[in-house]
Formats: structure tokens, C-alpha cells, sequence
């Protein structure tokens, strides 16, 4: 089995190799650092998110209490640390999700072709009809409101942009002479298709799994906002972007300004990043620095078959 | 030379056929391949030399005509996953293309593992020594065998996509403009590792080229396509030398060499009507 490690660390070589740049090195840092708040979240929190103390309603900063206190004299860091995790937590479970399903429909469409392909297409171009946002409210609305809910609306809304991008990819992977080489060998449609097929479309998944990270941010703290997503008084920065709302009319724009802040942060870095991931020339991204991959080296292709 | 075998044809063509929409693409093909022998099929781009091959290979499906390899039929898509691994046993094939014939993530020597896994009983160990074996019939290395693939010539490509047809230990290696991408230099190394393979095997060869030089060197017989139908067939020798159709003469003509001037004004005017006639 030398040969499968081999092969693995070739991989791994080539998505070092591809680089960042100094921007998507930053947007990486700050996606790590989130992560890494939102996950040691309690262990750092100067107090409990849900302590109120109506005496220290919108007090300023003091001691322990960096960021200051809400409306209802939350201490507003402890807050934001907890919102932290259901606002990484709610996007990660749509992206799982979304990502897993349009990545087999879209498989399964490339390989099987014929009428597969043309209902899987049929089935999704109804689904894209529906924007993500006013298909989370509908089914919160009847399924009651929730994280839950949100997450499975937002994430079947998504399947059809990830689905249609992917087949298009599986097609063009399907067709290499490597994958027929495969076929003619005799090897089963589904070991090709997760030996072959879907390693070599992790790039692509991964940029696009990370632009679609950002998305659903905003479209989750959207649903939030609206009181369909996270109930509160848990902590959520949607829900603390609505809670701020009289805060900011009547000049106390802290809580509003940190948890929407925290959400621009976050998707103007993942955007960042997902554009300059390896597979985002594929993902709709601009390619950035793709040295050593695949350049100058194609020069004797289709030259004269019949 | 043709090599009369006493064990028979391993590839049988008959009457193969197949159309894209309107267009025919190949229009009544038959085609004989003895086991051990090495047949060339010749022909411009768009003649239909590829389409004959992947028909035979499965990747497409004949509109008619009758496939037999190994005295089995494989003019359908197989039924089952057996049949299937049957149908690579007999019959494998090296593309044109040497830099997307190797998935890029995949080292040569596991390449060439699975399909020994496929292919064979054989236990880890009994797969590690065919596939030093089998990189040694190529002339391959073991640091060649566990390199990256975007770290391999286009010719140790190919020799890897040669290694990896063999492992099924087909009867029938088809060759689809194998040599073409490569450089003279390159082409005539893997050109000489196939002359070795074929002389240690026995497997045969369906060589489809453009390339009337290799065709010389590589095959025993020939035949030339055009326009979808063989317009001529014969020892390989006896073609090229003193050949009999019009087009194969063009085509012999059409090789570069000291004094050559370019012929294509030729057909398009007078040549192309003597042509026509003797369809």
C-alpha cells in the first residue's frame, strides 16, 4: 500500500504549492482565529451570556467587562463569544449538508447521463427558483421556528448552485482518458467515482464549500434577525443585530455594530479565501497564484485522433 | 509479414458500424487480429480509426456490426460487474493523450495496483513483486513507480499507461495514437519497450496511427481507413510500398521527406474525383 501514501502526499504538495497570497493568508487567520474563539467560547468568557442585570443596562466598558454590557445588561464579549457558535456552527451544518448532497447528485448526473441527468437538471431548476432566504422563513414559519429548520431550508436552497457547478466539473473529469482507462479496465462506476472522481474534484468542493460558508452566514443571521432562526435569548449575532436595533436609536449602537461586524468580518473572509483557494478558477473565483499546477504543460494535447 | 496463428483470431470485426446524429462515422468495418500479431489501422483524422476503437473497448456503442474478442461477444455493454472485468481481461487500451491518461493523484505504482486488485488473487505482496515486474517491462524504476505523475516525461506516462493495460493481462493491447503527443526521440523508446512487450507476452496489438514510419516499424499488417470504410488492407510491407488505392498512395506521399512538397491542393482538385471513382 506504499503507493496510496505516495499519492496522498502528492496531494497534500500540491494544494501547499498553490499559495494563498498575503490576503488569503489573513482571511485564513481570521477563519482560524473565529474557529478557535468560538470552540474555547466559555472556557474565555468574562461572564454568563445570559446574566441580566437591568442596573447595567448599556453601561460602558469597566473591568472584566471589555466590550461593555446590551440593553439588558448582558455582558456584550461574552455574548459575542457565544454567538460565535451557532453563527460558525448553523453555516458548517448547511455547507455539510448542501455539499454532500449536490456533490452526488451531481456525480451521479455526470456518470449516468440520459434521463438521470436530464430529471436530476429538471428537479433542481425548481428548487432554483426559490431564494434560500424565503425558503428558511417558509418552512420556519410551518415547522416552527428554530436553528433546525433554517439549516435544512437554506441548505436544500443551495443544493442546485453546488449541484449544477460540480456536474459541469464531474463531466469534463468523467471524460479524461484516465477515468475510461478505469472503465475499460472493468472497475465498478461507484469505486471510480470515490477513488477517482470526487478526490479529484476536492479542490473545486473545497473553495466552493467555503464561498458557500459565507453565504450562508448572512442568510442564517438573516433568518435570526427576522426571530425564524436562533430564539433568543440565546445568543446569536443575528439575533443580537436585532436586539440592537433599539439600542442604536437611542445612541447605544455597541451591540448591533459588534455582532454585524463580526458577520462581515467573518464572510468578507471567507469570500477572501474561497477565492483563492486551489479549485476556485473552477468555483467561480479569480485564479491566484497557480504555479506549478497545470501550466505549460499541455502542449501535445488532441493532437489528430480520429 | 502476417503471422497466421494457429490459435486463431483474439479480435474479430464484422461489419461494425456507428453514426453520430447524421454523420457516419465508421460505415461497415471489418477487421481480423490474430493472437500475437500486430495490426495497423491507418487513416487521416475524422476516418473514424478512434471511434472503431473505442467501440471495441466499450466506450461507445456500435449502431451495427459484431464485436468478438476471445471468441466472445462484446457488441452490447456488459451486463454485469464480472462480465465487465471479463471484457478488461481481454481487450485494453493506451490512449493518445499522456498527460490526463494517469489520475493526477495517484501514484504509477498504485495505479497499477488496483488494477492487479481488480485483476488477480494475488495477496499484497504478490502484487508488489508483478508491479516491480511489470515497471521493469516498461523500463521503469521504482523512484519513477512512486513519483507524482505531473513529475513523469510524457513518456514515462505512457509507459505507465502501458504498464497498467498489461496488469489485466489482456490478448489485445489497442494502441490509439499511443506515440503521437511524444517526441521522435521518446516515441522511438516506447516504441521499442512495445516491440519487447509483444515479443515477451504474446499480447497483440490494434495499432491505430497517422503515423506511417511507426506503422512500419511496430506492425505485421495494415489497413487503411477513409471516410469511415477500409479502403485498402494487407501485409504492412506490401501497402506502404506498392500501394494499390489512390488515397493510401496520397497518404505515403503526404510523409515529409527531402524533395516533399505538400499535396493538399492536389486532392482538393484533380486527385479527389480518381478517388471518389474507386469507392
Amino acid at each position: 500500500m506504499t503507493g496510496i501514501t505516495v499519492a496522498r502526499r502528492a496531494g497534500a504538495g500540491t494544494i501547499r504549492r498553490a499559495g494563498l497570497g498575503p490576503l488569503g493568508t489573513a482571511a485564513a487567520g481570521v477563519v482560524v482565529v473565529a474557529v478557535v474563539l468560538a470552540v474555547l467560547g466559555p472556557a474565555l468568557s468574562p461572564a454568563d451570556p445570559n446574566a441580566s442585570d437591568f442596573a447595567s443596562a448599556y453601561a460602558p466598558p469597566a473591568p472584566g467587562h471589555p466590550l461593555g454590557f446590551d440593553g439588558q445588561g448582558r455582558d456584550l464579549l461574552a455574548r459575542l463569544l457565544e454567538g460565535a457558535r451557532t453563527s460558525l456552527l448553523g453555516p458548517l451544518l448547511v455547507v455539510a449538508l448542501s455539499m454532500a448532497a449536490g456533490t452526488a447528485l451531481a456525480i451521479a448526473a455526470a456518470w449516468a447521463g440520459g434521463w438521470l441527468d436530464a430529471a436530476v437538471s429538471a428537479a433542481l431548476e425548481v428548487v432554483f427558483a426559490f431564494p434560500g432566504v424565503l425558503l428558511a422563513m417558509l418552512v420556519a414559519a410551518v415547522f416552527g421556528p428554530g436553528l433546525g429548520a433554517a439549516v435544512v431550508a437554506l441548505a436544500v436552497a443551495y443544493v442546485p448552485y453546488i449541484a449544477r457547478l460540480l456536474r459541469g466539473a464531474a463531466l469534463a473529469e468523467r471524460g479524461k482518458p484516465y477515468v475510461r482507462a478505469l472503465e475499460v479496465q472493468g472497475a465498478g462506476a461507484l469505486a471510480i467515482c470515490l477513488r477517482h472522481l470526487v478526490p479529484n474534484l476536492l479542490p473545486l468542493i473545497a473553495a466552493q464549500a467555503t464561498l458557500f460558508f459565507g453565504y450562508a452566514m448572512v442568510d442564517l443571521a438573516i433568518v435570526s434577525f427576522f426571530g425564524l432562526g436562533v430564539q433568543p435569548p440565546d445568543a446569536d449575532w443575528g439575533v443580537m443585530v436585532a436586539s440592537g436595533r433599539s439600542g442604536v436609536l437611542q445612541g447605544y449602537p455597541a451591540e448591533a455594530l459588534l455582532a454585524g461586524g463580526c458577520v462581515v468580518v467573518l464572510v468578507v473572509a471567507f469570500n477572501v479565501l474561497g477565492e483563492r483557494l486551489p479549485g476556485a478558477a473552477g468555483a467561480g473565483g479569480r485564479p491566484w497564484r497557480r504555479t506549478g499546477l497545470r501550466t505549460g504543460r499541455r502542449t501535445g494535447r488532441r493532437g489528430g485522433a480520429a | 509479414m502476417t503471422t497466421p496463428d494457429p490459435r486463431g483470431p483474439v479480435l474479430e470485426v464484422e461489419g461494425l458500424r456507428k453514426t453520430f446524429g447524421d454523420v457516419v462515422a465508421v460505415a461497415g468495418v471489418d477487421l481480423t487480429l490474430h493472437a500475437g500479431g500486430a495490426l495497423a489501422v491507418v487513416g487521416e483524422s475524422g476516418s473514424g480509426k478512434t471511434t472503431v476503437a473505442r467501440m471495441i473497448v466499450g466506450l461507445e456503442r456500435p449502431a451495427a456490426g459484431r464485436i468478438t474478442a476471445c471468441g466472445r461477444d462484446r457488441s452490447r455493454p456488459a451486463r454485469s460487474a464480472r462480465e465487465r472485468r471479463r471484457r478488461g481481461g481481454e481487450v485494453q487500451i493506451v490512449f493518445q493523450d499522456p498527460y490526463s491518461s494517469l489520475d493526477p493523484r495517484q501514484s504509477p505504482a498504485s495505479a497499477v495496483e488496483e488494477v492487479l486488485r481488480l485483476h488477480t488473487s494475488l495477496d499484497a505482496a504478490g502484487r508488489r513483486g508483478r508491479v516491480a515486474e511489470l515497471a521493469g517491462l516498461v523500463g521503469l524504476d521504482e523512484r519513477q513507480m512512486a513519483a507524482a505523475p505531473s513529475r513523469l516525461s510524457g513518456g514515462q506516462r505512457q509507459r505507465v499507461a502501458i504498464a497498467r493495460a498489461l496488469a489485466a493481462e489482456p490478448r489485445v493491447l489497442i494502441l490509439d495514437e499511443s506515440v503521437a503527443a511524444l517526441d521522435v526521440s521518446i516515441q522511438a523508446q516506447v516504441l521499442n519497450v512495445l516491440a519487447d512487450v509483444r515479443e515477451r507476452t504474446g499480447v497483440a496489438y490494434l495499432f491505430i496511427s497517422h503515423d506511417l514510419a511507426v506503422v512500419r516499424q511496430v506492425t505485421d499488417d495494415v489497413v487503411v481507413m477513409r471516410g469511415g470504410a477500409i479502403v485498402e488492407r494487407g501485409p504492412t510491407a506490401r501497402v506502404l510500398d506498392a500501394p494499390a488505392h489512390p488515397y493510401t498512395r496520397l497518404l505515403r506521399e503526404s510523409v515529409p521527406r527531402p524533395g516533399w512538397r505538400p499535396a493538399r491542393r492536389a486532392l482538393r482538385t484533380g486527385q479527389d474525383d480518381e478517388l471518389k471513382e474507386s469507392r
